[in-house]
Formats: C-alpha cells, sequence, structure tokens
C-alpha cells in the first residue's frame, strides 16, 4: 500500500547512507545481555576491518557488562540481517556484506547474563 | 403589539447556536470548500444523522470554563503562596511532572492544531462545532497544565524549555511523532486517532495516572487542574464514540478503513503509553495502581466492552492486543531501564527503586519482576555503590515508527529482543516488533522520513557528534544539573535541605537516603 494523500505523494527516505558524511550505521545485539537495553547503533567507517570494528568500539561498548571478561569472540555466533554469518576479521565491514543499517546479533554460548537472567 | 419572547428555549438556542449557523454554498462547490473530506475513502451519505456529542453553546461553554478557571487559579495561588512544592510525598515526584510538561503538554497543543484543521475541513456543520469546541478545550488544558507546574518550574530542575525540549530530546520524539503522525493524516483518520483511539480507548491509562498519582503524592496544584479537565475529558470521549459510529453507520465501505486505523492507533497508542507505564510503576513514590492492575481494567475490562459493542458493526479488536495484555507484565521494566542508563541525555533524574519499592513491583509482578528484571537493578545498585553508577555510552537502535528505542522483548520469550527488519526499496529499516512493522508497511512513504533522534545525531543535525555537546547546546539541558541520577543531584541535595527544616525530628541521611522524605 501507499500513504493515502490529497494529491501524488513523494518522499526521499531521511536515513540514506550519503547523509551519513561517508559513515554508515550499524547495529549489534548482544543476546542475553539484556542490561543494555536495545541494540549499538554505531556510526562506523565502511572500510573499518572488523577486527578492528570488535576491538575498538564494540568491546568498548560492552565493559560494563561482567559477562564480557569472558567473551571469546572466536567461538562467538553471529547473525547479519537474520543470515547465520561467518566474518571475516581482517576484511572490511564493507567485504563482510556488512551495508547500511545493517544489524549484527551476536551469541555467545554459555554467557546468559547477569545471575543467569538474560539480562 | 404582540410581545417578542425574550428568551429563547434552550433546543432552538441550541440550533441557532450551532448547525443553524451553517449555509449551504451557492457560488462555490462544496468539494471545493471542503478539499479534505473525500481522498482518506471515507464515504458519508447524510450529515445530519451526526449526533452533537457535546450539547454545548459557545455562551454556555464559556460561562463553565470561566468558572472553573477562577477556582483553579485560587488554588493554584494558594499552591504558589503555602510554598506546596515542599509538601509533596518526595522530590522523585517531580520527575513525573518533568515527564508530563514535556511530553503531554505539547500534544494538547498538537490536539488544539489538529481539531482546528479537523474543524475547519467537515463540511457537516455538527461535526465543524465538535471540533471547534475540542479545539478550544485542548488550547484551555495546554495553558493551565503550563501554570500548574511552572511553580515547580522555580524549585526544580529540568522543567525550563518545555517545548523547545519536546522538538529535540530523543525520547520525546515518540510522543511528538504519534501526534505528527495523526495532525499528518486526513481529517477521518485523525479523529479515529485521536478522538476514538486515544480519547476514548486510552486516555484512563493517560489520565488517572498522572492525577492521581498527583493526588497520592500530595501535589494539589496538578490534581486540580485534572479536575478541572475532567468534565472536559468526559465531552472528549462522547466525541469519540459518536465519530466513530457516525462513520461505521453511513457506509459499510468505511467498515475496513476503520479497522485498520483503529490497528494501527491502539498500537501506536500503547507503545506511547509505556512512558506512562514507567511513570506510574517506577517515579511515583507513592503509588497509585500498577501498570498491569491499570491496564486490566481500563483496556482489558473497559476496551473489550466496547470492542463487544462495536462487534455488530463488523469491528474486531485491534491486531495484536493479545501482545500488549502479555506486555503488561514486562514493558514497565524495560522501559525505566532504559531511561535510568540513558539518563545523562534526559531532562530528568532516574535512581534505583528502593527495597520497598522492589518489594511492590515484586508483589504486582509475580511472575516477571524477580525473574527478568530484579537481577538488573541489583547489579546496577551494586555498581552504583562501587562508584560506578552505570550509563550507557552507546546511543541505541530507535524503531522506525514508534521512535522508541528497540527495548522490548518477543511476547512469547521475555528474554529475547522483539526485532524486525525489512528492506524497502533499497533501503533497510528496523522495527519493535510486528506492530510497528505492520504501520510501515501500510504507508512507507509516511515513515521513511521519520526524524529519528539517534540518526540526526549522527548525521551531525544536533550541534555536535558527542552525547554531552548536543545534551548542553541543542537540548538546552545542563549537565550534572538537569539530567543523570537522582541520588546525589542538586535536586536531591535542595530537598534534603528543605525537610532539614521543615521536620528537624527527621535529619537527612537516616535510613534509605532515597526516601528521605
Amino acid at each position: 500500500m501507499s500513504v493515502n494523500a490529497i494529491g501524488e505523494y513523494r518522499a526521499k527516505p531521511r536515513d540514506l547512507q550519503a547523509n551519513f558524511n561517508g559513515m554508515q550505521m550499524l547495529y549489534v545485539h548482544w543476546e542475553k545481555h539484556l542490561i543494555f537495553c536495545s541494540p549499538f547503533a554505531f556510526l562506523v567507517a565502511p572500510a573499518m576491518t572488523f577486527a578492528a570494528f570488535v576491538e575498538q568500539l564494540l568491546s568498548d561498548a560492552i565493559k560494563a557488562h561482567p559477562d564480557s571478561a569472558r567473551v571469546d569472540f572466536n567461538e562467538a555466533v553471529w547473525t547479519l540481517n537474520g543470515e547465520r554469518f561467518v566474518p571475516d576479521y581482517a576484511a572490511s565491514l564493507e567485504a563482510n556484506g556488512i551495508d547500511h543499517k545493517s544489524m549484527l546479533r551476536l551469541n555467545t554460548p554459555g554467557l546468559n547474563g547477569v545471575q543467569g537472567s538474560c539480562s | 403589539m404582540t410581545m417578542q419572547k425574550k428568551k429563547l428555549g434552550l433546543k432552538d438556542k441550541y440550533r441557532y447556536l450551532t448547525r443553524d449557523m451553517a449555509w449551504e454554498p451557492t457560488y462555490q462547490k462544496k468539494a471545493d470548500i471542503f478539499p479534505h473530506e473525500d481522498f482518506e475513502g471515507i464515504k458519508i451519505t447524510d450529515w445530519d444523522k451526526w449526533e452533537d456529542p457535546f450539547r454545548l453553546t459557545m455562551d454556555a461553554y464559556w460561562k463553565y470554563q470561566a468558572e472553573k478557571e477562577k477556582k483553579l487559579y485560587a488554588i493554584f495561588d494558594a499552591f504558589a503562596q503555602n510554598n506546596g512544592h515542599q509538601n509533596i510525598s518526595d522530590a522523585r515526584y517531580v520527575n513525573a511532572l518533568k515527564l508530563f510538561l514535556t511530553g503531554v503538554s505539547p500534544l494538547e497543543y498538537g490536539a488544539f492544531q489538529g481539531f482546528s484543521r479537523a474543524g475547519r475541513q467537515f463540511s457537516g456543520a455538527g461535526a465543524r462545532v465538535a471540533c471547534q469546541m475540542q479545539a478550544i478545550d485542548e488550547l484551555r488544558h495546554v495553558q493551565t497544565q503550563i501554570h500548574a507546574m511552572s511553580h515547580y518550574n522555580k524549585h526544580f530542575n529540568g522543567l525550563h524549555d518545555f517545548s523547545h525540549m519536546h522538538d529535540r530530546v530523543w525520547f520525546l520524539s515518540v510522543p511528538k511523532s504519534f501526534f505528527d503522525d495523526a495532525r499528518s493524516a486526513g481529517p477521518f483518520e485523525f479523529l479515529t486517532a485521536i478522538s476514538f483511539s486515544f480519547e476514548y480507548v486510552l486516555t484512563n491509562l493517560l489520565f488517572v495516572p498522572f492525577m492521581s498519582g498527583a493526588a497520592y503524592n500530595g501535589d494539589m496544584a496538578t490534581v486540580t487542574f485534572g479536575f478541572s479537565a475532567q468534565s472536559d475529558e468526559a465531552r472528549h470521549m462522547t466525541l469519540g464514540l459518536e465519530v466513530i459510529k457516525f462513520m461505521l453507520e453511513q457506509h459499510e465501505d468505511n467498515v475496513p478503513i476503520i479497522q485498520r486505523w483503529i490497528d494501527k492507533w491502539f498500537w501506536r497508542g500503547y507503545r506511547l503509553l509505556s512512558l506512562v507505564g514507567m511513570m506510574m510503576d517506577y517515579m511515583l513514590p507513592n503509588k497509585v495502581m500498577s501498570w498491569a492492575e491499570a491496564w486490566e481494567v481500563y483496556y482489558e475490562q473497559n476496551g473489550g466492552a466496547l470492542f463487544k459493542d462495536l462487534e455488530r458493526y463488523g469491528i474486531r479488536p485491534p491486531k495484536y492486543q493479545e501482545q500488549a495484555n502479555i506486555g503488561k507484565q514486562h514493558i514497565t521494566h524495560q522501559i525505566w531501564a532504559t531511561f535510568y542508563q540513558y539518563s545523562h541525555a534526559t531532562n530528568f533524574h532516574t535512581w534505583i527503586p528502593s527495597e520497598d519499592e522492589q518489594q511492590w513491583l515484586a508483589e504486582k509482578y509475580p511472575d516477571t519482576f524477580d525473574k527478568y528484571y530484579r537481577p538488573r537493578f541489583d547489579h546496577w545498585q551494586e555498581q552504583h555503590a562501587n562508584g560506578q553508577r552505570f550509563y550507557n555510552s552507546i546511543l541505541p537502535q530507535l524503531c522506525q515508527v514508534c521512535q522508541v528505542p528497540a527495548l522490548f522483548t518477543e511476547p512469547d520469550d521475555p528474554t529475547q529482543l522483539s526485532h524486525r527488519q525489512i528492506v524497502h526499496e533499497g533501503e533497510r529499516y528496523h522495527f519493535c516488533s510486528d506492530g510497528c512493522c505492520d504501520i510501515f508497511q501500510n504507508e512507507p512513504e509516511k515513515y521513511i522520513q521519520a526524524w529519528l533522534p539517534v540518526h540526526q545525531i549522527y548525521q551531525g543535525n544536533c550541534g555536535g557528534g558527542d552525547v554531552q555537546t548536543v545534551v548542553e547546546k541543542y537540548y538546552h539541558l545542563k549537565n550534572g544539573q538537569d539530567n543523570l541520577e537522582y541520588v546525589g543531584s542538586p535536586e536531591y541535595l535542595r530537598w534534603l535541605a528543605w525537610k532539614k527544616l521543615a521536620t528537624p525530628q527527621a535529619p537527612a541521611g537516616t535510613g534509605d537516603r532515597r526516601d528521605a522524605a
């Protein structure tokens, strides 16, 4: 369907990648760690390597959680936009197929949040 | 000479002063005068079937309202002269007023604008008069709310510049975008959204909590405003029911259109009210009732009876109401946890509920609070005690439709985040729920333009790249004064000082510091 309007109605998305000054949006949700209330919204450079993203941005974002010290990224299970995803840590986000406004889910088997409550 | 009757009968007076003031155009086409009446697809065959819900003429309206105003402002004056703000239950209560003044009062103004427009666009004189009356009511409400709360602005932080904040502060885009969505729809959808779904179906979940909350917490100014608005609200509810029945009775083709609007505006209203639920369960020092209890009474029971009544028109209860019924056990805890961690960017303070309060929450939410949410608060309390009060330094992902951070969990699994995403014309979009995703898919052109605060900050449109600059320069909040944790805030310290003067037998520092009152 489309919007019901008094005349022809055209609209442009407000959040096109072009509006982010060469950067892009990337969302990450750490499953079973709902102390972080919603997925993180990161502003990232598409050329950044996945390794740099994890080391510089993601690790810092989750460091307040007591489970964060026990995260083994080699064991982590990822999904990218709903599909199973095996990252190439040396490659850029772009080369990993992580496009603008992509959503990553991080699952860390064995880690179930504060007191196992998924918090 | 025969004497003319001096006074008109009530019925005649009503007719002369309302519908009789309309006329049939002779040199312009009706469609040109009322250009917004047809495009939504609602078919009206006979405007004369419209039953005027208010039965009030302007002269009587002014008289009633003037009497109410006189009483209302006398109480405001008395409240100010007696330093009424020092008699509230606890300074934490004022945070509920900050939420109300920045989140709700500007919506009253939006309602004034919306009803003014709807009143201009209907060709039926009865509907025009009703919308005009409600527009004036809404304008009165925004004014009296501002006046009720202005006294608090002299003594507490975060109440200044409320309309500026409404347009800019991240979480206030939730109420703002709700109303902008309604106001940018056609006049019939606007009335379905605001008069019916909001005023009729959900209003008790907004007004009862805030006004009873004020009464329970010693806030005479706000509670008096509530009483003064009550008779207006009753009229607004009557209009909400009249408009929906009128549209449904006019033509059967209207039924599916109205059903889709009911589905949409129920879900939008439900998401918006999660802020009110948080206020009830977490911000009121003296609780009125829990959000879950309020939802059961005002939606499940009252709403259930209403939709039973509408069944004969072919209307079913709103889609996803079952998800809302499940959500009543969860959403307030999830929302408070969100504001707790993003308190550095809000105009009100947050805190960990006291042990007594957590006990109350556990009793009211026996299946969810201890199991899912207490561990979160325990952990944060411990961190705070160690000098590491938790703030989330990364901005949250927002739902493209309701603009609430994507913080809700799956209806069938409270340990799993509820998240939906779709690609529309090559762009990715993210949602908190099926309800919001459906709304997007019905009218994508509308929501692809959403002004999402998080994306706007990252695009560089909010005065700076880091949160503190945005908060100070763009939101006009004073860092360390208007925002952050309640315990230790200037407001908290001031409250302790006041109470020490007022009650020397109970000096500050005894017992739970958060419950110093």
